[in-house]
């Protein structure tokens, strides 16, 4: 009964989509203001609609409903509450679910909050947003329905996947999708604004919070399933220039390119027409990250062809999305006013450049993951496009860009003295150089490319800093006038600083991972040491543990450094019977400055195992770094909270919409 | 994601063989890592020899070392695995018409968008110089003073 609920409000859900993007869209085109009215409330009960699909789906999962056929594939009696609720979105269909729950809820807030919109604006974002969900709901309903039935109903189920049942794996889905899904709001208002016809810097007042949160969510989802493929896949990597990786990666780059140019629109109503595009390209990119997964594309050509139904109509909605919305921004676009005027050399200028260098980026990641495909269909061929490919065409692209990242901050708006600026960063410079050349002492020679990188970390870090020691006039005037400058700066800068400081963080730990990280494997039998990096690792002999759901062969480790005993590591090797199915679970020991990571491999005859362990050189700092860059998000965030909708002049009188919530 | 998943997990559960062999010369060591990164498991999703746990992996890893230790160039290794199991096991793809255009379409987008905003901003500027009066050579100096001394101030946020 509880799943044909959620069923019924499935449809429902779809029904009152189509009413929102159609009555209140008109409405705006002949100026109908009770035809526009339809949109909030269309978009509350569209969203309240969705929650309890999304809560009926949830239930289905709670009590092993296995008359319901997703639960049967994704779900197993044993399996521990957690990871019964998180199966929920942890298969094809709940994931579409929990994706349109999420848009629906975010259409709810701009309706809830968007009561100082212009009203005309405020329809057709809302009529955008229930396209998408229109989407969304036909896609599920016609090829991927969540609630289908299962009769006679299976004894148990199947189980989820076990390397999903993890943490990290768990809620990596949700982030990813909350930073897709905000994508999807600077994407209707930049439909909207097409239709409009208008940009201003209101427009950016709206789309920029969006899009920093969204960007903030992104950055902790691709972050999180990053340190997910460090712990969980057991040979301590955390990125692969793996398609599926990239395709979440692309978002990223572009909508990075877009907060930057908001920001540009918001303060000097320039590059409005270029945002337009970046807040299309990125939510498509957004697409087809959510889509290209489930195709089975990039895996594979033929898995697209299995199921032809389900490919076609991915292919259908990313052709109209994608390509309408381009269409309608070549014939609007250059209806669009261009703003206010810049120098080349000017903050705008510096961020042009930025835009410039993450778009190409973006174009290089894009080109990369779908090569393979391209050849294959036109000359039958088969290529690998993997990590040699990357570092030689995405670095050269990137290191520049960290380069200027230090630099832009500083320069003023409109006309900016470059030398002059360099000028103020010329100790920042000089230990940059130092940072290098020791890095290069230090590593006695070794990959260029890890000291240069490594200096232009350093160069971020401090430059970063100084930009913030320079408005505060840190050491120019008594410490605590300091103080009094730092709690009065912005929010929006003190973000900027995090952020940009913490990719300089995370730089340095993907310098040190991928340059120093030494390892040892060896078959070990009771009572056996194996030294590295100044450490030694005693292995005691495994255990066999029984877990609520799987048998674990667990494998103490006794830490040693100079004969002292630190503490144990407890690798594990698990297995679950439903799937049959191995995985593996490193023991990490961090001092934050680097990893020890210990994996045990299979058993060999004679109570032997063997043992991998990894010295992981400054790999925390990436998600340390990770971290920083998504509080940045955050930080800013609050501080847009308190003025987005109320420019100084204008609407002074309008309440406070806080879209950001 | 799941198949991918699972195709990963085969290459983990594959019984592997540990202690292998590592050549004694360093520097010929050090060339098989580098060539093992370059060289993708071809029954593994997306991982390269070095770090898979297939059989297969495995040894090609041996192999890798025996051409080696044998004498071969980096190069006849690559055209030895390529010529067995096609371009796809490498993960550098070889640069040829049909790649010229996943190697180059970088640069080629980066100088064409870069082109692109450079002429764009010059037909603004000529647009705008059209606009208004022209300053005169005094004003633009003073202009120019007063600009300077804003951008020395650190400019408004």
């Amino acid at each position: 009964m509880i799943p044909e609920l959620g069923h019924f409000t499935l449809v429902l859900a779809l029904l009152v989509a189509l009413v929102q993007g159609s009555l209140p869209m008109l409405g705006a085109a002949r100026g109908r203001a009770d035809w526009m009215a339809v949109a909030r409330p269309a978009a509350f009960l569209q969203c309240a609609a969705t929650v309890l699909a999304f809560a009926a789906l949830t239930w289905a999962y709670v009590v092993s409903d296995f008359t319901v056929l997703n639960v049967v594939q994704n779900s197993h009696s044993a399996k521990p509450m957690l990871y019964k609720v998180t199966g929920v979105w942890g298969n094809h269909e709940g994931s579409l679910l929990l994706w349109v729950l999420i848009l629906t809820i975010f259409g709810a807030a701009v309706a809830g909050f968007g009561r100082n919109l212009p009203p005309s604006l405020k329809a057709r974002v809302l009529g955008v947003q229930a396209w998408v969900a229109i989407g969304f709901f036909t896609f599920m309903l016609f090829t991927s329905n969540p609630f289908e039935r299962i009769w006679p109903a299976p004894l148990d189920g199947n189980d989820l996947n076990p390397l999903l049942q993890d943490p990290g794996l768990a809620f990596h889905p949700p982030l990813l999708y909350l930073g897709y899904v905000g994508f999807s709001i600077a994407f209707s208002f930049a439909i909207a604004a097409l239709l409009e016809g208008r940009v201003d810097p209101a427009w950016a007042r709206w789309v920029r919070p969006w899009t920093l949160a969204a960007w903030t969510f992104l950055t902790g989802g691709i972050a999180l399933g990053s340190w997910w493929a460090y712990y969980e896949l057991g040979w301590g990597g955390w990125w692969f220039w793996d398609p599926v990786e990239n395709v979440s990666f692309m978002p990223w780059l572009l909508g990075t390119a877009l907060l930057h140019s908001a920001i540009v629109v918001e303060k000097r109503d320039a590059l409005k027409v270029w945002t337009i595009l970046l807040a299309i390209l990125t939510f498509s990119l957004s697409l087809l990250g959510t889509f290209v997964v489930r195709s089975g594309l990039l895996t594979s050509v033929h898995a697209f062809a299995v199921d032809p139904t389900r490919g076609l109509y991915i292919l259908l909605l990313l052709v109209i999305a994608a390509g309408g919305s381009l269409a309608l921004f070549a014939w609007r676009a250059p209806s669009l006013k261009a703003g206010g005027l810049f120098a080349p050399v000017s903050r705008e200028g510096g961020l042009v450049l930025n835009n410039l260098l993450l778009a190409t980026a973006t174009a290089t990641v894009l080109l990369g993951t779908f090569y393979p495909l391209f050849v294959e269909a036109f000359t039958g061929g088969r290529l690998s496009v993997g990590p040699p490919y990357f570092n030689a065409t995405f670095l050269p692209i990137m290191l520049p860009l960290v380069a200027v990242m230090a630099v832009g901050p500083m320069m003023a708006w409109k006309r900016a003295d470059l030398a002059g600026v360099l000028g103020r960063l010329k100790f920042v410079a000089l230990a940059a150089v130092l940072a290098a050349a020791a890095t290069w002492y230090i590593q006695e020679g070794g990959p260029v490319l890890a000291a240069l990188a490594m200096g232009l970390a350093v160069w971020l870090f401090l430059g970063t800093l100084w930009e913030l020691g320079e408005r505060v006039r840190l050491f120019r005037v008594p410490a605590g006038d300091s103080w009094r400058r730092a709690r009065g700066l912005p929010r929006a800068a003190w973000g900027m600083s995090l952020a940009h400081a913490g990719l300089a963080v995370a730089m340095a730990g993907m310098i040190g991972s991928s340059a120093w990280k030494q390892e040892e494997v060896r078959v070990v039998r009771p009572g056996d040491e194996v030294a590295l990096g100044g450490y030694s690792f005693r292995f005691d002999g495994a255990q066999r543990i029984q877990g609520p759901n799987y048998l674990s062969d667990t494998a103490p480790l006794t830490l040693l450094r100079d004969g002292r005993e630190l503490g144990t590591l407890y690798p594990e090797r698990r297995f679950y019977p439903v799937q049959e199915m191995h995985t593996t679970q490193a023991a990490i020991r961090t001092n934050g400055l680097y990893d020890l990571y210990a994996v045990i491999g299979d058993p060999q005859p004679g109570g032997a195992w063997t043992l991998r362990l990894y010295l992981e050189p400054l790999v925390p700092w990436i998600w340390f770094g990770a971290a920083f860059m998504a509080l940045g998000g955050l930080v800013s965030l609050s501080d847009r909270r308190l003025r987005v909708g109320a420019p100084r002049k204008a609407a002074k009188a309008a309440a406070q919409p806080a879209p950001a919530e | 994601m799941k198949r991918l998943l699972t195709l990963l997990l085969v290459c983990f559960s594959l019984p592997a063989l540990a202690q292998e062999l590592r050549l004694e010369d360093p520097e010929l060591e050090e060339r098989a890592r580098d060539l093992q990164r370059e060289i993708r498991c071809v029954v593994c999703q997306n991982e390269s020899i070095d770090s898979s746990q297939a059989g297969i992996a495995r040894d090609l890893r041996v192999l890798v070392r025996e051409r080696l230790q044998a004498g071969d160039s980096d190069e006849e290794i690559k055209a030895y695995l390529v010529a067995r199991y096609g371009d796809y096991v490498l993960f550098r793809p070889p640069m040829r018409p049909e790649t010229w255009l996943l190697w180059f379409g970088p640069a080629v987008t980066l100088v064409l968008a870069g082109g692109g905003v450079a002429l764009a901003v010059v037909r603004r500027r000529r647009r705008a110089e059209g606009g208004p009066a022209a300053l005169s050579d005094e004003e633009r100096t003073r202009l120019k003073r007063l600009l300077q001394e804003d951008s020395e101030k650190g400019g408004p946020a």
